[in-house]
């Protein structure tokens, strides 16, 4: 279970996170929405702990972020990046088994390349993508090199930040369905953040709306269409007018 | 009067602000030098980037510096009589000053600038955060191995810039000013000491040092996007050149003065 409870972060003037309350069950999926610019990548940069709030307390299974041992509390943790964020001094297969061939979980390098290659068939790659380098893939088979990086030590955890950004209705469709299975074959718990409607229905098990900093409604997937909240009425319908003021 | 000397104050607190903060990178970096993992492989790499990559930049630039050297010596010792002094004085300048600076400055350029531009695209595309996601440290893994390197390289660049500088000034002692080739090397040799040659590789070692820092410093605090990234590969070269010039100056203090 992962909980924030009041969490505040702020950038010099601009207060980003007003006081996030948030929980995300074990084994579930959620999806954080919102604006651009509304604080969705910094609260998740906050539970890794790559971003210190302000204030307000965040916790994995109950231990303090702020107090856990940082690596065995990031083994636990994969996370596919925006943009990919792969290594390109180093060939795919080295990106994807990364934590296997350093630090505490470390094991042979035949082994490791096995494991390597397994993920990236998992996520629909073929073994001769191995030994290319991520500047010789497309964007789509970048994110998909960088989902095989984010599940390779089997996480408990996994994040995903806008994982369809940038892709075509067809490979974002791929994407959503990997993400799915996989999150539902390792049993993990899930937070996405996402602009993306068809990846929110196609991931999440639960919905949150963070607008101005906090969280505006919070609640199962299915419930969305009717929730009656005017701000998330107005985001997964993309509306210009109402409550969320957009600039023209 | 008033906007001059808050202008003057402004300024004082940012340098102090800014040697605070590199003083506590370097903190931060050289912590790691006890602590395992050591990561050897990158260690090696950076040993190969910076220092065997930059052995032709550094040589061509010794090989010239030492041939102009001997020409400049030879027409100044002219005014005095003083001819004989070429060898000696180029294997001095070389050894004491010319090698380090100029191979330390040239580092600079190659490597400050290489090292800021990696680590700022890095820091731009979200590769620091991914390291530290899969549990590495990215002081660790990126600053600590490229300080090392840096530091170990740096010295013997010099060392075999110097051997490259004496050798341009020797080609063209022999071959331009008619000298005997032998009787310059004698007194290439002879006046030669080893505080001389020590003196410079301790000051290669501490330009390697600061290249690598100021390298790694600006990549690590590197501004969003293309310009970001520019301006931080400005920014290392820039403060890098600055210090090495400093510390030469502060290094020859101590080693020289009376």
């Amino acid at each position: 279970m992962i909980t924030l409870e009041n969490v505040h972060k702020s950038f010099g003037s601009n207060a980003v996170l007003r006081g996030v309350n948030l929980s995300i069950p074990r084994g579930k999926s959620l999806v954080i929405i919102g604006g651009s610019g509304t604080g969705k990548s910094v609260a998740l940069k906050c539970v890794l702990g790559l971003i210190r709030p302000d204030s307000g307390k965040i916790t994995v299974d109950g231990q303090d972020v702020r107090t856990a041992e940082r690596e065995a509390f990031l083994a636990r943790f994969g996370m596919l990046f925006q943009g990919g964020a792969l290594f390109d001094s180093m060939p795919v297969w080295q990106n994807v088994a990364f934590r296997l061939l350093r630090g505490s979980l470390k094991r042979p390098k035949s082994e490791a390349r096995d494991i390597a290659i397994e993920k990236l068939r998992r996520v629909g790659l073929k073994p001769d993508v191995a030994d290319k380098f991520p500047g010789e893939l497309s964007g789509g088979m970048q994110k998909r090199v960088g989902l095989a990086r984010a599940i390779a030590a089997e996480p408990e955890i996994i994040f995903f930040d806008e994982p369809t950004t940038g892709l075509d209705p067809i490979m974002s469709g791929v994407i959503n369905d990997l993400i799915r299975e996989i999150v539902v074959e390792m049993g993990a718990t899930a937070m996405t953040i996402t602009h993306d409607m068809t990846s929110v229905r196609a991931i999440a098990d639960d919905v949150a709306m963070l607008h101005e900093g906090v969280i505006k409604w919070t609640g199962p997937v299915a419930d969305m269409d009717r929730s009656g909240d005017p701000y998330l009425d107005q985001f997964i319908h993309g509306r210009a007018t109402g409550p969320i003021e957009a600039v023209r | 009067m008033t906007k001059v000397f808050a202008t003057i104050g402004q300024t004082v607190l940012a340098l102090i602000a800014s040697i605070g903060r590199v003083s506590i990178f370097i903190g931060q970096t050289l912590r790691h030098l006890v602590a395992p993992p050591f990561y050897i492989r990158e260690f090696t790499t950076q040993l190969v980037q910076i220092g065997w990559l930059s052995l032709p930049v550094v040589g061509l630039t010794a090989f010239f510096t030492g041939g102009a050297l001997a020409l400049q010596i030879y027409a100044g010792g002219a005014r005095f009589n003083a001819e004989a002094v070429v060898p000696s004085i180029v294997a001095i300048g070389m050894v004491r000053e010319l090698g380090p600076v100029l191979g330390g400055l040239m580092v600079a350029a190659r490597v400050a600038s290489s090292i800021a531009a990696e680590i700022g695209t890095m820091k731009v595309t979200e590769q620091i955060d991914a390291l530290v996601t899969l549990s590495t440290n990215p002081m660790k893994y990126l600053t600590l191995p490229r300080v090392l390197a840096a530091t170990l390289a740096v010295p013997c660049l010099v060392a075999v810039g110097d051997a490259i500088g004496i050798f341009g000034g020797y080609l063209v002692g022999v071959n331009r000013l008619d000298f005997n080739a032998a009787a310059y090397l004698i007194n290439t040799v002879n006046f030669l000491e080893a505080g001389d040659v020590l003196s410079g590789l301790v000051k290669g070692a501490a330009f390697g040092f600061i290249v690598a820092t100021m390298g790694c410093y600006a990549g690590m605090n590197s501004g969003r996007g293309a310009q970001g990234v520019g301006r931080a590969t400005k920014k290392a070269v820039v403060s890098s050149s600055v210090l090495i010039l400093a510390a030469n100056y502060i290094l020859t203090e101590v080693f020289f003065s009376a």
